[in-house]
């Protein structure tokens, strides 16, 4: 059966990025960038997923259904966030609150 | 579309007509182990899309409070302890690791690695649960386990807070929210855990047919889709640990 | 055009064809049912399941209907009657309206009509039927221990601080039952993109596999985020948490929005199905090609998605941002458009087309005029000023039963109707099943159509009592449940009579195109005897050879003589 298969290197690799990008996400968290501290987080948090996805799960070797239905998990998370704070954010858009 | 499943000339389907062996994992239903294990990958990352949105509910309810109460957020993630957060996040990246070796061992044949790397990542798994122990103990400790018993006050970073007066309303809102943190955190680390527990128990479930050389450069399914719920497991935490440790690290 | 109902035209199978092995007979007794592996098999055991929770639903309907026919409350207590509609709901919902096509026609049917032998996974398959039971059997304890109160919304912070009722029981049981309506949506996903028959292209798969394909995939994205809210409110319960409670910095909102994001594709999950079953019954029975195929799956796809941007609808007073009420109310009437293109298609469909009014058409058509005054009622209370006036009145009621009972349970006994011959092999009588759907939609207006006025006139839901001028109305109401009942209990006898004493029915009875038809009626355990190659388009009633096969009868008839 005909399949792809990881030499081991790529997952040192990886692995090695991994543990560099958990340092990062540290010792940046240890200065106070105001809202930028939350933006790095959470890129860095998205890089190493990305790298376990496309590496450790296999991704790159995966069809595109696989693929897409990956991509559509995460994007349907982000709807539900998305829309939600949308109410959140805007609870004072069109009318602030009496008394405030 | 993909033509993967679309195989030439019908064929009868009485069992073990399918034409010379029928490998000894595949199951009936289908015509082939390519089809089998497509299917069964695509089932697994199915799964790990629902896994996505259960977590999902928890992070938004993340993302909801922690736009509400900042401030209050970054006072309780700063009583967590952020190495101990960090070593588990290590830990768990590496069992990944062997995770992945685990199925490079089964695909060259490799029966003992296979073995080796899963009980490895079994191990490294039953380490962070560990670690995940000893915080719990220290938060129950710290009474900041949400509910009845539950306290907050103004210098609650482990410095056993003088028993003050009566809580203004503005200290006992800034404690409600502080709890509301703590039970975004025993709920996520603790669903995390139970999530932990089920894939060391599928991967023991695995190691008597590894052992047996079960699992080959022919038939690993199910080292593969283990191994996807493994890594999703991981990548769980990767967001959680800044989300839940990494809040208050640079407080003043 | 033809009426005719009493002469049956197709021949008999022949004798030889009549104890062949299929998959009812090829095994016996009750270890070769619950361990089948067989989806047949398992599409029965799901079938007799939904069956018993829709009788439980239907009798707790039926206490509210007879409280609400006089105005004072003297039937029950008001806590009483909370626990009635609530259980009505959680029953109805999340024990027949969800699973009932899906886990009975869907299971049936998916793998024929691709030409597979199976689902991708069998055992999955068994133990979603399991799971299911075991839903059940929480849900129940919770009933007959006394029952939520809460509605079946479950509101925080009710839910979570107040109720006094079986909450965290009934909440389990739901969380149970979700993981076997995702164990059959991931089964339906992984079959239909995997084990399609050679030549079976996308666009050559009838669209009951496009619904049901749209529908595993709200039920993948979506059923998850309703079981960690369940868990939430279970929690919040249990240890006292504050994540809804607003005396303690929590949002209610927040589980209203954690809620709706699954239970408004909930109800997509309700109606696609039935939709599919609608496209192919209105394509048997027009002997027709569905007009547009390509628009009407494409629209199934459009629900699914457009679906999970609009659950804000239901929050509309609730407390939400205004700004987020404008942006759900648009989104909510760009999701009608889909809607539209389908019931647009099927009369286009019927449009000069060869109709025969069998009792499976009957429901279709009954289908599409409720479907779609039920869904004009949508767009209605989308609109956010209607809903300031009419939310949580009888208007709302009205509407979804309009959808849930007006369309997906007509598309449920219209499948029936058209699929019980192959399912059981065995034809049933016209006259009653006729009789039946007059009966149901007759009923269901009576019922169902006073309650739109009442809600217009501010009749509020979830209400024991009621100012004595509603009363007419209601009484109208009532009256129309007791002859929709009839309607719906008919067809247990007729259909449990036609297994034994029924016609046995050939492999076509309809005279219909599609994979499943090409096999003998009921099927054998694999299915096919060989796997077919497809090489026609779907619903291809005009090809010579396709005319031919399934115009041996002149007139497609099914009836046995009485």
């Amino acid at each position: 059966m005909s399949e792809h298969s990881t030499s081991r290197a790529v997952y040192f690799l990886t692995f090695g990025a991994l543990m560099v990008l958990t340092a990062a996400t540290v010792i940046v968290a240890t200065f106070d960038l105001g809202w930028a501290n939350d933006v790095v987080a959470m890129a860095i948090a998205v890089t190493k997923a990305l790298l376990v996805l496309w590496f450790f799960m296999h991704l790159r070797y995966s069809t595109r259904v696989t693929v897409l239905t990956a991509v559509a998990g995460f994007f349907w998370l982000a709807i539900l966030i998305f829309l939600t704070m949308n109410d959140y954010a805007t609870r004072e858009t069109l009318f602030p609150f009496p008394g405030k | 579309m993909s033509t993967r499943s679309i195989e030439p000339a019908a064929v009868a389907l009485a069992p073990g007509t399918g034409g010379g062996h029928d490998h000894p994992s595949l199951q009936h239903h289908f015509d082939n182990l390519e089809q089998q294990k497509e299917a069964s990958t695509l089932g697994m990352w199915l799964f790990l899309v629902t896994e996505i949105m259960f977590f999902g509910g928890l992070f938004t309810t993340y993302v909801v409070y922690r736009s509400s109460w900042p401030r209050e957020f970054m006072a309780a993630s700063s009583t967590l302890d952020w190495k101990l957060g960090a070593f588990n996040t290590a830990v768990l990246i590496l069992s990944s690791l062997t995770m992945a070796l685990a199925i490079w061992a089964a695909q060259v044949n490799r029966r003992k690695q296979v073995v080796f790397y899963l009980i490895a990542t079994m191990i490294l798994g039953l380490v962070f649960l560990g670690v995940k122990a000893v915080e719990y103990a220290d938060k129950f400790e710290h009474h900041h386990v949400p509910g009845p018993n539950f306290v907050w006050s103004e210098d609650a970073h482990g410095e056993g807070g003088h028993a003050a007066a009566a809580p203004t309303p503005e200290q006992a809102a800034f404690a409600h929210h502080v709890e509301i943190f703590f039970s975004l955190y025993f709920i996520m680390t603790g669903l995390h855990a139970v999530h932990m527990i089920c894939g060391i128990g599928v991967l023991a479930f695995l190691l008597v047919p590894s052992w047996k050389g079960r699992y080959n450069s022919a038939y690993h399914n199910p080292l593969e889709c283990t191994g996807l719920y493994w890594h999703f497991v991981d990548i769980v935490w990767i967001f959680l640990f800044p989300l839940l440790y990494l809040l208050g690290a640079h407080a003043t | 055009m033809n009426t005719s109902n009493t002469v049956p035209h197709e021949l008999p199978p022949p004798d030889d064809l009549v104890d062949q092995p299929n998959y009812l007979n090829v095994a016996y007794g009750l270890k070769s049912w619950l361990l089948t592996r067989d989806h047949k098999r398992i599409a029965i055991l799901y079938m007799i399941s939904v069956t018993v929770f829709f009788a439980l639903g239907s009798l707790f309907a039926l206490l509210i209907r007879l409280e609400l026919l006089t105005p004072e409350g003297d039937l029950m207590q008001p806590d009483t009657y909370n626990r009635v509609f609530t259980m009505h709901g959680v029953v109805m919902v999340f024990f027949f309206l969800i699973p009932s096509i899906p886990a009975t026609l869907g299971n049936f049917l998916v793998p024929l009509m691709i030409g597979a032998k199976d689902l991708a996974f069998p055992k999955l398959n068994l133990a979603s039927w399991y799971v299911y039971n075991l839903g059940g059997v929480f849900t129940l304890w919770a009933i007959f221990s006394g029952g939520v109160d809460t509605g079946w919304t479950f509101y925080t912070p009710f839910s979570t601080n107040y109720s006094n009722s079986y909450v965290v029981a009934t909440a389990l049981g739901v969380f149970i039952n979700g993981f076997s309506s995702i164990f059959t949506g991931l089964n339906f996903i992984v079959t239909i993109h995997r084990m399609r028959a050679p030549g079976m292209t996308w666009f050559r798969l009838p669209l009951f596999i496009w619904s049901h394909y749209a529908t595993s995939l709200i039920i993948v994205l979506g059923t998850p985020v309703i079981a960690i809210t369940i868990l939430m409110v279970a929690a919040e319960r249990l240890f006292g948490l504050g994540i809804f409670d607003p005396r303690l910095g929590g949002d209610p909102i927040l589980f209203q929005h954690l809620f709706w994001f699954y239970s408004h594709p909930a109800v997509y999950i309700m109606i696609l199905p039935a939709m599919g079953v609608i496209s192919e019954l209105v394509a048997a029975f027009a002997r027709k090609r569905i007009f547009g195929y390509k628009f009407v799956a494409f629209a199934s796809i459009a629900i699914a998605v457009l679906g999970f941007l609009v659950w804000g609808h239901h929050m509309f007073v609730a407390g939400q941002s205004l700004y987020a009420a404008t942006i759900f109310s648009v989104l909510s009437m760009l999701v009608a458009v889909p809607s539209a293109v389908k019931v647009f298609n099927w009369t286009a469909t019927l449009y000069e087309a060869s109709i025969s009014y069998e009792t499976p058409m009957l429901y279709a058509l009954g289908f599409i005029g409720l479907f779609t005054l039920g869904g004009l009622t949508g767009t209605m209370i989308a609109t956010l000023g209607i809903d300031v006036h009419v939310h949580d009145t009888y208007f709302i009621v009205a509407h979804f039963h309009y959808i849930m009972v007006g369309g997906a349970i007509m598309g449920y006994l219209g499948g029936l109707h058209y699929w019980w011959p192959k399912i059981s092999g065995r034809l049933y009588p016209g006259f009653l099943s006729r009789l039946s759907a007059l009966l149901v939609f007759v009923g269901f207006n009576l019922t169902f159509f006073p309650q739109f006025i009442l809600g217009y006139l501010g009749m509020p839901r979830r209400y024991w009592s009621y100012p004595p001028e509603y009363q007419v109305l209601n009484v109208l109401s009532t009256a129309g449940a007791s002859i929709l009942g009839i309607g719906y209990i008919l067809p247990l006898f007729y259909f449990a009579w036609s297994l034994k004493y029924g016609t046995r029915a050939g492999e076509n009875p309809w005279g219909a195109v599609g994979l499943e038809w090409d096999t003998t009626s009921p099927p054998p355990t694999e299915n096919f005897p060989v796997i077919p190659v497809v090489t026609r388009e779907p619903y291809d009633y005009t090809s010579e050879e396709v005319h031919r096969r399934t115009t041996q009868q002149e007139v497609p008839v099914v009836y046995q003589v009485d």
